[in-house]
């Protein structure tokens, strides 16, 4: 029984790795930029509704209403200024320009808002939970993380597979001039596809501040377990991304029911030997040339 | 709707240009004026700056002087994809379909931002009978005069007042070659021009209403098909101290 419970508590960690890793997946699988500063997004969104709840007294849910559409705007603009420049100047720029965008977040907040670690208040949906029979325990938290997480990836599914803009996003992902020569503008559709993973950054962030403490360098381990789900699971493909999440999940749950010392470690051991045994992740998607 | 507002000038104007890859000068000093309703052809060996020359018609080169015109408005300042709404399309070299799209959704990506005009989706699996039962299959899966035909499609969908066709030959079976080439007067009829440019001469001579011999980046030779003899094309598509000087015709050939 202790065995089910560590695999439902993983699946459902996976919720979030998952929510946390399609923002990664959607700008690597669009524009091939590796957006190293992820993590720190998220920690940053953390610490926006924080100020949020903090200012205005708004029960913290109410947060996320301000809080998504604030990122979406700023990942529009951070594609649209930051990231489109140096794409312009080769792929590996990008993976610098964010690598810097990362440290300078990550120094900020620790200049402006010290070291110490916070957790955003949402009373009693962090708190509560349910048995199901008599060993196993489930917090509502995790639940309602890993229900919104896949809401998340269906809508994005069904958003890129259905819409007009989704079928843009698609088409400038494949080839950005013939893109262009059919009238789309690459670079708008870049934009939007930031929006897009940021907000969703922005959401996964917020979880995660439910979910845990976090403090200024959060974010490192943030990028690394969303990095690891998107390549377990494959890249290009959101199921894969929610397998990946999910993978990474029970295997650090079972590390940790094994010895605590060994949540993170167990995680990594998986991701590297599906990186060895199976590059293309599980889902064994289109190679991106 | 054939031609521009009764000015009677050219719909599509190059003027002097020039276009360089890196230090490597593509195109030097080319011009060109394509009527409404030409069929223009651009023939050339292998780098003779073809493909440039449409790349930077289509707004996907920068060039490093001359303009282009469209019915007389400078475009040239025009990014790739606002010269779409303006009425150039380019179907690319080596098709350049959306390979994870399906047919039909690479064809609704051209018509996303068309302009009005007679060219619907309904119309293009007209003209290609076999395409609206595959139109659910992805492009990848297509073979390349397949390819080629969506990628003529999805141009057109645009409804295009220029349509550029850069080497819809290249990798296919002649009979593919011709079946595609033999839609010409169908794409005519409804007021496309077209300037196409072709790697094999006779193809081109058997479709075109003007013939514009490229060599190393400039003209050599410029005419209708009528007024050139094989010798004098030949000349010019080789750069051969060719007997052009002496050949009669309507080809004007530049200093």
């Amino acid at each position: 029984m202790t065995w089910v419970n560590t695999i439902i508590q993983g699946v459902l960690l996976g919720g979030l790795y998952a929510l946390f890793a399609c923002g990664l997946s959607l700008l690597f699988g669009v524009m091939k930029v590796i957006n190293l500063a992820h993590g720190d997004l998220a920690v940053v969104a953390a610490y926006v509704a924080l100020g949020v709840i903090t200012v205005t007294h708004v029960p913290a849910l109410w947060s996320v209403v301000l809080v998504v559409p604030i990122f979406a705007v700023l990942g529009y603009v951070v594609q649209r200024t930051l990231i489109q420049s140096s794409l312009n100047r080769g792929p590996l720029n990008t993976l610098l320009v964010t690598f810097g965008l990362s440290i300078v977040i990550e120094n900020a907040l620790l200049q402006f808002l010290s070291a110490n670690s916070h957790s955003i208040p949402g009373g009693t949906l962090v708190t509560a939970s349910f048995n199901l029979g008599s060993q196993i325990q489930i917090a509502y938290l995790s639940l309602v993380i890993f229900v919104v997480a896949v809401a998340v990836l269906l809508g994005l599914q069904y958003f890129l597979s259905s819409s007009k803009h989704g079928r843009l996003i698609r088409a400038v992902a494949d080839d950005p001039e013939a893109a262009q020569l059919a009238g789309a503008d690459y670079r708008h559709v870049f934009g939007i596809a930031a929006a897009i993973a940021f907000a969703t950054v922005a959401l996964a962030g917020f979880a995660f501040g439910l979910y845990s403490q976090f403090d200024p360098t959060s974010g490192t381990d943030l990028l690394l377990f969303a990095f690891e789900a998107v390549v377990i699971g494959g890249l290009g493909s959101l199921w894969g991304t929610l397998a990946g999440g999910v993978i990474l999940g029970v295997v650090q749950q079972i590390g940790a029911q094994i010895n605590p010392q060994d949540q993170i470690l167990a995680g990594q051991l998986v991701f590297l030997v599906v990186l060895v045994l199976l590059p293309q992740g599980i889902t064994g998607q289109r190679r991106t040339a | 709707m054939t031609g521009p507002a009764g000015t009677g000038g050219p719909l599509l104007e190059v003027r002097g240009l020039t276009a360089h890859h890196g230090q490597l000068c593509a195109l030097d000093n080319v011009s060109l004026r394509v009527m409404p309703g030409d069929v223009y052809a651009i023939i050339g060996a292998n780098g003779a700056g073809k493909s440039t020359l449409m790349r930077t018609i289509a707004g996907l080169h920068r060039p490093t002087e001359g303009s282009v015109l469209l019915d007389g408005t400078d475009v040239t300042g025009l990014r790739a994809e606002r010269r779409l709404a303006a009425g150039i399309a380019l179907v690319p070299e080596g098709r350049r379909l959306f390979p994870s799209l399906t047919v039909e959704e690479n064809l609704l990506v051209g018509a996303s931002f068309a302009r009005k005009g007679p060219w619907t989706m309904d119309r293009v699996y007209e003209l290609f009978t076999w395409m609206r039962d595959r139109r659910g299959q992805k492009a990848a899966q297509l073979s390349g005069g397949e390819q080629q035909a969506v990628a003529l499609g999805r141009a057109l969908v645009a409804n295009p007042r220029v349509l550029l066709l850069d080497e819809l030959s290249l990798g296919l079976a002649p009979v593919i070659v011709r079946r595609i080439y033999a839609m010409l007067p169908e794409l005519l009829q409804v007021g496309v021009t077209v300037l196409l440019v072709e790697q094999d001469v006779s193809q081109a001579l058997h479709v075109a209403t003007h013939i514009h011999c490229l060599l190393e980046g400039r003209t050599t030779l410029e005419g209708s098909p009528e007024g050139l003899t094989p010798e004098r094309i030949e000349g010019a598509y080789f750069g051969l101290a060719s007997p052009a000087g002496q050949a009669s015709g309507q080809g004007r050939e530049p200093a």
